[in-house]
């Protein structure tokens, strides 16, 4: 049984149908990338598995639980986190009080202390700026606080959601560089990008969407040296 | 100048109360995005609790809050979960629902005539109060003793909620959720009783304001009306969400209303009052003290 298991899914927003017969899944201990354009259905995936949304057919489960009728905390609990497109910091709160919300949920609430270690220890940067309110700091320090709230959640699966978005090239690679750090700590990993390039040299394995489907999917190797991708998504 | 001293001890005592009432309405808005219309209606039920716990226990006023507090807190959680939560639910990608506004009208309605109903139209006052027109006098300037008491109840009550809400895990995930709902139910927090946590905490306050108020006010079915406008006026000028802006800006009408008839007629000082509300409708939308991002 897979960790995670997404089977024919049917999403919509409202009449607007954006996902199509959808299946995926992730291993344990995986980083899998999940590449498309815009309005490919990327982020519409990411939150029907966290409970944002909910599937009109089709399965969601993780560790063999049913959840594509769960609520969001619910999800959490499960051991899900997923770390959303734009970072939606608390603006108003202090980076430190940003880590602490990250840590809420039951199976966190008792290691806050440690894992605000943890983060710093990944992020230096935060614990210079920790009593800071979260809307002063820059585009790529933000991101940090996204995925330092994440990691405070102690997933099982992490999914980022475009932790690439508008950052500086020599910040991206940073980005990607910690995440690659967080999997190789034995967190698995679900990245959804559009930095096609970067998001596959770190993932094992990749799905392309297009339209609300998966067009292709296969070992993060075989999609870099395919031909349709290296037309459409690297440009080559 | 003793007048004008008097004045604005006055002021600021009464004007702290009337913060103290609109406490509640701002914690609201704060988390839910909602102008709750029953908030004066939730201030009349807390006098009420008030009056009939002082009247049946005879204890003092300012003791039955062991009372009053955890059963308006109850009532207000439970009016949330039960009455407004599923509103919420049927317009959840709404962030300001005005369904939810109408929901809280028909609540301040309902409460309203309820009351009329059981307990009649006539204004009541505790009797034997110990609080019950007592003055501090200074040489020629006299205090009012009960609002001397609400007075110290605002202050510790408004800095015990922003205590709460930045110091322990729940007060953060209030403040999270009204900061971005979304982003913290990813964190695992149960927006719906974040919500009906913030309504508790309202309602408490109003009911501790209803406290402050029995001892020189009349407690009638309606009485929640007079202060429903002020509240209203109060959390706009301070600020809508925000808890010092919400004394603040009381104290400023308070001010208002007891040194201005000093210089004018006192019908002239509604005029000043209304008056700067638009002004601050004008010039600054957020409120005195209010913040200019968006929660």
């Amino acid at each position: 049984m897979a960790f995670l298991e997404v089977k024919n899914i049917d999403v919509y927003y409202g009449d607007v149908q954006v996902i199509f017969d959808l299946s995926l899944h992730v291993e344990e201990g995986e980083v899998v990338s999940i590449i498309g354009g815009n309005g490919a259905g990327k982020s519409t995936l990411l939150k029907t598995i966290s409970g944002l949304l909910h599937p009109s057919r089709g399965e969601v489960s993780f560790e063999g639980n049913a959840i594509q009728a769960a609520s969001p905390d619910k999800i959490v609990e499960y051991g899900i986190v997923q770390v959303p497109e734009g970072r939606r910091l608390f603006t108003l709160m202090t980076v430190k009080d940003n880590l602490v919300v990250g840590g809420y949920n039951s199976r966190a609430s008792q290691h806050v202390d440690k894992m605000i270690d943890e983060v710093y220890t990944l992020f230096p940067r935060l614990s210079e700026r920790e009593s800071q309110l979260a809307m002063t700091l820059s585009g790529g320090e933000q991101q940090m606080v996204a995925i330092g709230r994440g990691i405070m959640a102690r997933p099982k699966l992490l999914m980022l959601d475009e932790p690439s978005l508008g950052l500086a090239p020599l910040l991206i690679k940073n980005i990607f560089e910690t995440v690659r750090k967080i999997a190789d700590q034995g967190t698995t990993v679900l990245l959804v990008e559009q930095d096609v390039k970067h998001s596959l040299s770190l993932s094992d394995r990749g799905y392309v969407l297009e339209h609300g489907r998966v067009a292709m999917e296969g070992t993060a190797k075989t999609l870099l040296d395919d031909p349709h991708i290296k037309t459409a998504y690297l440009g080559l | 100048m003793n007048y004008i001293i008097e004045g604005l001890i006055n002021g600021i005592l009464m004007g702290s109360i009337y913060g103290l009432t609109a406490l509640g309405l701002t914690i609201i808005f704060g988390v839910l995005k909602v102008i709750n219309f029953a908030h004066g209606s939730l201030l009349m039920v807390g006098m009420y609790v008030a009056y009939w716990a002082v009247s049946l226990s005879g204890l003092h006023p300012y003791l039955t809050l062991v009372v009053v507090v955890p059963v308006m807190y109850l009532f207000g959680y439970y009016l949330q979960d039960i009455v407004i939560k599923p509103i919420f639910k049927a317009e959840r990608e709404v962030r300001e629902p005005i369904t939810v506004i109408i929901v809280t009208t028909g609540v301040w309605y309902i409460l309203d005539n309820l009351t009329l109903l059981v307990f009649g139209p006539q204004y009541r006052s505790i009797q034997d109060n110990p609080l019950r027109g007592k003055m501090l006098e200074f040489g020629e300037m006299l205090i009012s003793v009960p609002k001397l008491w609400g007075f110290f109840a605002a202050i510790i009550t408004a800095g015990s909620v922003y205590w709460f809400l930045q110091k322990t895990r729940t007060g953060r995930a209030i403040r999270a959720t009204s900061l971005d709902r979304d982003a913290a139910s990813l964190m695992g927090i149960k927006q719906y009783r974040v919500y009906n946590i913030a309504f508790g905490i309202g309602t408490a306050t109003a009911g501790i304001a209803g406290v402050t108020l029995v001892p020189f006010y009349n407690v009638f079915p309606t009485v929640g009306v007079l202060f429903d406008i002020k509240g209203f006026i109060i959390v706009v000028l301070g600020g809508l969400g925000s808890i010092g802006g919400a004394i603040l800006g009381g104290i400023i009408i308070g001010l208002i209303e007891s040194v201005g008839p000093q210089f004018m007629a006192a019908t002239w000082t509604e005029a000043i009052v209304y008056g700067l509300f638009l002004l601050v409708l004008f010039v600054k939308p957020s409120g005195l003290f209010g913040v200019r991002y968006d929660w």
